[in-house]
């Protein structure tokens, strides 16, 4: 992991370095021609988190990380299934996007000022509202995240959970010992052998990964505090505006299709609707398509390939036990609130 | 025409120049001269140019540049430092500093018992015990067609196996081994021992000093004095003398159980004693056989003059064979240095924190990649070149002298 994570910067200084200067790049969306010409689109996930981007049997990979990728490639190229999907480290994602080897990069990545203003990235939306958390053993009879003062915590680095955790023991007065490891499975399986009192990333990570232990799940508690913010979202290269608003809506458009109530099984029924909403969001009136850069049917091609935001939730992460919560729409007390599509 | 056929070194060509530098295109110095300047100032144009274009796409691209990040409070929790660490105060310049100081720990503990048991195992090898030198050999054979990597892991592994705080080995008194690492006591540090330490720094000039009149005492009378005797003094007594005189404070803090984990007493991480045994566990396999090879580099006959001379075995191995093997060992146990220095950035597979895993964490919570793999690469490079430039020394020192 290391290698890559080397490798990416040293790509990285070695492309800024000889790539012509930015203004000579010409303007529009040079991304979306790019996805276009490779017929592609290439899509940073994460190296296997259950529900958001984790090999299924056939090899495919699953999650609501993954299925935000295909609604793009949807979008762009008319077929979900274009996407060639690139793990990254927490180490080496921003890199990997930074230096132009992925389109764009879903890795359950936390939106801070700081990334946006560092990096030269944009996060262009969020697919998951999400959470510090902390899962321990169920036999150390730990209630609260309070009962942690002295433990040891194992934690990815180069995450804002790492940060969070920091800030939440020293404003509390607590004190942790920090086993540090990059790669998921390493980090993981060093928290079952009892190197540390608790794992620590965002909630819903926390239950994937119970989930993953099958009939030990039981052996393992989530503990009731939530410490931080993490809005996860998609992130894009700074400078290419158009590719930008169009991922951005192309996720709005998931979530106006479940609020407007069109799925993939009614698609073909609502393109002959006359509710003007729906109409313009499956192209049949207007050229709001045209306007991304797109097909005009860039909406129907992302619910008939992925599906709308609740079918996409429901068939990603709601089986691995996490509540719909603050992830459902507006109307229905959550925080995923589309801007209208007019 | 073998009349022709002139020694080189007569010939008017290559004849010694002639004093003074002309503008000549035929003269060889002159020529030397420009296309050196040619060739170092295409080499700095080349470098101008990329540095130029690399910091005008960070800018165009909104990338922070620079090393101000250095002087930014870190945030990121680290794990074992041996200097004190608050990440809500700290910046990350420290963060690095600690990745650094904790590489150091590795390395020089490494060095250290490697060569120790590098050494054994080399002259294990040797030895005419054939149980003794078969499980040596397949020691050697077998470390070293492992990757490094796995070595690592699985002793991380190993050391993650041990029963958890509540039910630790616990073979002494104030030793407890379990998986959250070996506690071992600690004797409280106070003033005196600082004394104590001073004394220790005058007992080794003293006992150099020392060495170097018993020698000139042989050279001139024949008889060289004892020096162990002084040594001991020097090195044990005046030390023990002073920290007597001071009042001989001796506290041990010893490791208890409380809450999740032991406090009191030092700690050896899993992390780092998986990280230094498998880095000394493998890179002795590679100084056992630069240890063999120096050793039978050295022809038996030099063992047998010694012997016809007169002196005996340990003075003929310490005074005839050592010096001319450590010719041929030290050389190539500079590499073995380097590369377990540098194999320790491996350390980020298994959670210790060393400079490469600081370094990575910094860039990617700064998002500087280009300044933190540059941060990385200096220290290396300064530390490889120290190395370097130490065992030269050694080298030159040792070196045959030829008059």
């Amino acid at each position: 992991m290391k290698r890559i994570t080397l490798l990416g910067a040293l790509l990285l200084g070695a492309g800024l370095a000889f790539s012509p200067p930015a203004a000579a790049q010409g303007s529009g969306s040079a991304t979306i021609d790019t996805i276009k010409s490779r017929g592609q689109l290439v899509c940073g996930v994460s190296t296997g988190v259950a529900g958001f981007s984790l090999a299924d049997s056939k090899g495919v990979t699953q999650g609501i990380d993954a299925d935000t990728c295909r609604a793009v490639a949807a979008a762009i190229l008319g077929d979900a299934n274009k996407v060639r999907f690139v793990p990254t480290t927490t180490t080496n994602r921003f890199t990997a996007l930074q230096s132009g080897e992925l389109d764009m990069l879903v890795r359950s990545t936390t939106w801070t000022l700081g990334r946006e203003g560092n990096l030269g990235l944009l996060f262009a939306g969020v697919n998951f509202y999400d959470g510090t958390g902390f899962l321990v053993k169920s036999a150390a009879g730990v209630k609260s995240v309070k009962d942690l003062d002295g433990a040891t915590i194992c934690v990815q680095p180069g995450t804002s959970t790492e940060l969070a955790i920091a800030d939440y023991f020293r404003l509390n007065k607590l004190k942790f010992t920090p086993v540090l490891i990059q790669d998921l499975a390493e980090i993981q399986n060093t928290y079952l052998a009892g190197r540390c009192d608790s794992y620590s990333t965002d909630a819903s990570g926390l239950a994937s990964f119970r989930f993953q232990q099958g009939p030990k799940a039981e052996e393992h508690v989530l503990l009731p505090e939530i410490i931080s913010k993490e809005p996860l979202g998609m992130m894009v290269r700074k400078g290419d505006d158009k590719f930008f608003d169009l991922v951005r809506w192309t996720l709005f458009a998931m979530i106006q299709a479940e609020e407007s109530g069109v799925s993939s099984k009614n698609i073909d029924e609502m393109l002959k609707s006359t509710n003007p909403d729906i109409r313009r969001l499956v192209g049949t009136e207007g050229d709001l398509g045209k306007a991304l850069g797109v097909d005009n049917r860039w909406a129907v091609n992302v619910i008939r390939g992925v599906g709308n935001y609740g079918e996409m939730w429901d068939r990603t992460v709601a089986p691995l036990g996490n509540p719909r919560g603050i992830n459902n729409l507006w109307n229905k007390g959550g925080l995923h609130y589309p801007p209208p599509i007019r | 025409m073998s009349g022709a056929v002139v020694d080189p070194r007569l010939s008017p060509a290559r004849a010694a120049p002639k004093k003074g530098l002309s503008l000549s295109w035929s003269d060889p110095r002159f020529r030397n001269i420009v296309w050196q300047v040619v060739i170092l100032g295409a080499v700095a144009a080349v470098v101008w140019y990329l540095v130029q274009n690399t910091s005008r796409n960070l800018a165009a691209r909104r990338i922070a540049t620079g090393f101000a990040f250095l002087g930014r409070t870190a945030g990121i929790p680290i794990g074992e430092s041996l200097i004190g660490y608050d990440p809500a105060i700290n910046t990350y310049g420290r963060a690095l500093l600690i990745g650094l100081l904790n590489t150091l720990k590795v390395a020089v503990v490494g060095v250290v018992l490697a060569t120790v048991w590098g050494t054994v195992l080399g002259v294990a090898r040797l030895s005419k015990n054939w149980l003794i030198s078969r499980l040596a050999a397949v020691y050697v054979e077998v470390i070293r067609d492992v990757p490094l990597l796995l070595q690592l892991l699985f002793w991380y592994l190993v050391l993650q196996g041990l029963p958890a705080p509540r039910n630790s080995f616990h073979p002494v008194a104030g030793v407890f081994l379990s998986n959250r690492g070996i506690k071992i006591p600690v004797v409280e540090w106070e003033g005196p021992f600082w004394w104590a330490l001073a004394a220790f720094v005058v007992g080794i000039i003293g006992t150099v000093a020392w060495s170097r009149t018993a020698t000139r005492l042989q050279e001139t009378t024949g008889v060289r004095p004892k020096v162990w005797p002084v040594a001991i003094g020097f090195l044990v007594g005046f030390p023990l003398l002073v920290w007597g005189a001071l009042g001989a404070p001796f506290a041990v803090e010893m490791p208890a159980l409380r809450g999740f984990n032991f406090t009191g007493g030092a700690t050896v991480t899993p992390e780092y004693a998986a990280l230094t045994l498998g880095l000394v566990v493998y890179t002795a396999s590679y100084i056992a056989e630069i240890v063999r090879s120096g050793i039978l580099a050295v022809p038996t006959g030099q063992w047998e003059a010694g012997g016809a001379i007169g002196l005996r075995p340990g003075t003929v191995l310490r005074k005839i064979v050592l010096p001319q093997a450590l010719r041929v060992i030290i050389p190539p146990m500079t590499s073995q240095y380097l590369n377990l220095t540098k194999n320790s950035s491996l350390a980020v597979a298994i959670g210790y924190q060393d400079v490469v895993s600081i370094a990575s964490t910094t860039l990617n919570q700064t998002g500087q990649a280009i300044e933190g793999i540059a941060a990385i690469m200096v220290v290396y490079l300064v530390i490889s070149l120290s190395i370097s430039f130490l065992m030269n020394w050694y080298n030159a020192r040792i070196a045959l002298v030829e008059r």
